[in-house]
């Protein structure tokens, strides 16, 4: 809001600052997330690769740092091959889609108190809406390659991405039902001050599990990379790409696998908010706390990858449907009741 | 009480904990691979990299063209052609080797009765056209000059076993 008011001051109409404004901050927060994702991407293979003692990336820049760069060079200039049988347009909107979701859930997300790009009121709800829709980018990439390798990971992944989202959005009430509002931040602010308050360390607990295992189901990260196993499917729903598009829709992932991290940090560890609130840990901008927790979070998501076998088909659907439905149900009953019974509600 | 044990084991996650411990246990062990242009592994002795031909001490070339190793070369990779010098020894006029057909199975340096011919340590000799891998007498000479310390030290070595 700072800058709509420098805007302002300069003389241009309110309108014309706010959409400027607004401009700014986006290209501010896409430039900072796509350079951090290339870091990222990094660190997920050099987790994966000191767990399997070798050694990862290390060529490219000190300690490989600038591997993600060479690979985005790489996969630009690259020929982008369209398979002959491919219907053209749906074949190159779908990882246009996938990409452009991934990025439009980041409008909501505070990286830091006030530090948002769109403050909705209904930031929970956009960001459940949008993540469904992603799952279109898949089913679109996997139809449009009129393979059947492609097809049938794309088949499999919208099954799974649907069945994962209905206890997320569960998993998602009992969350809202502490924080009294469908706002990012205020989910956040109920949160505080520190350590105690936040929602992983309370009864909500199982949930938080119950979320960061959907949010694996949910982005396609083993063991739950059914749509892309390698060993049966090649690639699953991207088998076709190449290129550019290819670059899209694994960037568009790992920004879904991001966005997941960030939400498990906004949901149950306190967003933005220090451990303690104490002198030299709340002095620390609260996008630092912010990146540390993701970054925390991703860890988690890289050991994953790293040391957990993939998951039948019959079996990912047994615990999406009949355990994690019935416990977060279960849960979703039992935190209002502890709500009404403890007078906690929020107001 | 089995049950109860497995189902607790399930509902708090009890292998990807353990498994999670197993991995950071693996996570600082130092590194089993070779950081490897900068790293390599040891080469037996009987390594069988890149052809040369060797020399005497006194630079004579040691080749006396008597074509034993184009003859028992299997992939036929050889092609060896000879005349009387005018010092009325016997040497190679041309001496080629083919190293896109070679299969490096070592059968001409078991042939060579005056260890002329053989396969040195060099395993990195990749180039970008083929014709490069045709590799004349020339060739061959000087990479017998360039590697004749390693090569000696080799034979020496895997001499008792031979």
């Amino acid at each position: 809001m700072a800058l709509v008011e420098f805007f302002s001051s300069l003389g241009l109409p309110y309108g014309w600052a706010w959409v400027l404004s607004q401009g700014i901050l986006i290209l501010v927060l896409s430039v900072v997330l796509l350079v951090m994702l290339a870091f990222l991407l990094l660190f997920d293979r050099k987790v994966w690769a000191a767990v399997q003692m070798r050694r990862g990336p290390n060529v490219v820049g000190i300690f490989g740092l600038l591997q993600s760069f060479a690979d985005f060079i790489k996969f630009a200039t690259k020929e982008a091959v369209i398979p002959a049988g491919a219907n053209k347009g749906v074949y190159l909107l779908a990882p246009l889609l996938a990409f452009v979701l991934a990025m439009a859930s980041w409008a909501v997300v505070p990286v830091g108190p006030g530090w948002v790009v769109a403050d909705i009121n209904v930031g929970i709800l956009y960001l459940f809406a949008i993540s469904s829709l992603g799952v279109y980018g898949i089913i679109m990439g996997g139809w449009a390659s009129n393979s059947k390798y492609a097809f049938l990971g794309a088949l499999r992944s919208a099954a799974q991405m649907v069945s994962y989202e209905v206890s997320i959005g569960f998993v998602l009430i009992t969350v809202l039902l502490f924080a009294g509002s469908l706002n990012i931040s205020d989910i956040v602010n109920s949160q505080g001050p520190d350590i105690r308050g936040w929602n992983a360390f309370g009864i909500l607990f199982p949930m938080f599990v119950i979320f960061f295992i959907s949010a694996l189901a949910e982005t396609n990260r083993p063991p739950f990379d059914l749509p892309e196993a390698e060993s049966e499917l090649v690639a699953g729903f991207m088998v076709e790409y190449s290129s550019t598009p290819y670059l899209l829709f694994m960037v568009g992932e790992y920004l879904n696998i991001v966005l997941m991290c960030a939400m498990l940090s906004i949901l149950f560890f306190g967003g933005w908010l220090p451990p303690i609130d104490i002198w030299p840990l709340n002095a620390v901008p609260g996008v630092l706390w912010l990146i540390a927790k993701v970054v925390f979070f991703f860890f988690m998501f890289a050991m994953v990858k790293a040391i957990v076998p993939r998951y039948r088909y019959d079996q990912l659907m047994r615990l999406g449907w009949k355990v994690f439905l019935p416990t977060s149900l279960v849960w979703v009953i039992l935190t209002a009741g502890y709500l009404i019974v403890f007078d906690r509600l929020p107001v | 009480m089995a049950w109860l044990d497995r189902t607790a084991r399930t509902i708090f996650l009890w292998d990807f904990v353990m498994g999670f411990a197993v991995a950071m246990k693996y996570f600082f062990r130092p590194k089993a691979t070779l950081n490897y242009p900068f790293e390599r592994s040891a080469l037996s002795p009987r390594f069988r990299g890149e052809h040369a031909l060797r020399r005497y001490a006194s630079g004579e070339e040691r080749c006396i063209a008597c074509k034993l190793c184009e003859a028992v070369c299997p992939a036929q990779a050889i092609t060896i052609e000879a005349e009387p010098r005018e010092d009325g020894s016997r040497r190679t006029t041309r001496y080629d080797i083919d190293m896109v057909k070679c299969i490096y199975c070592g059968l001409c340096q078991e042939a060579c009765p005056v260890d002329a011919i053989v396969e040195g340590p060099n395993l990195d000799f990749s180039v970008e056209t083929r014709e490069e891998l045709y590799y004349d007498k020339a060739r061959l000479l000087a990479n017998g000059d360039r590697w004749e310390r390693e090569i000696a030290k080799n034979l020496e070595l895997d001499a008792p076993y031979r």
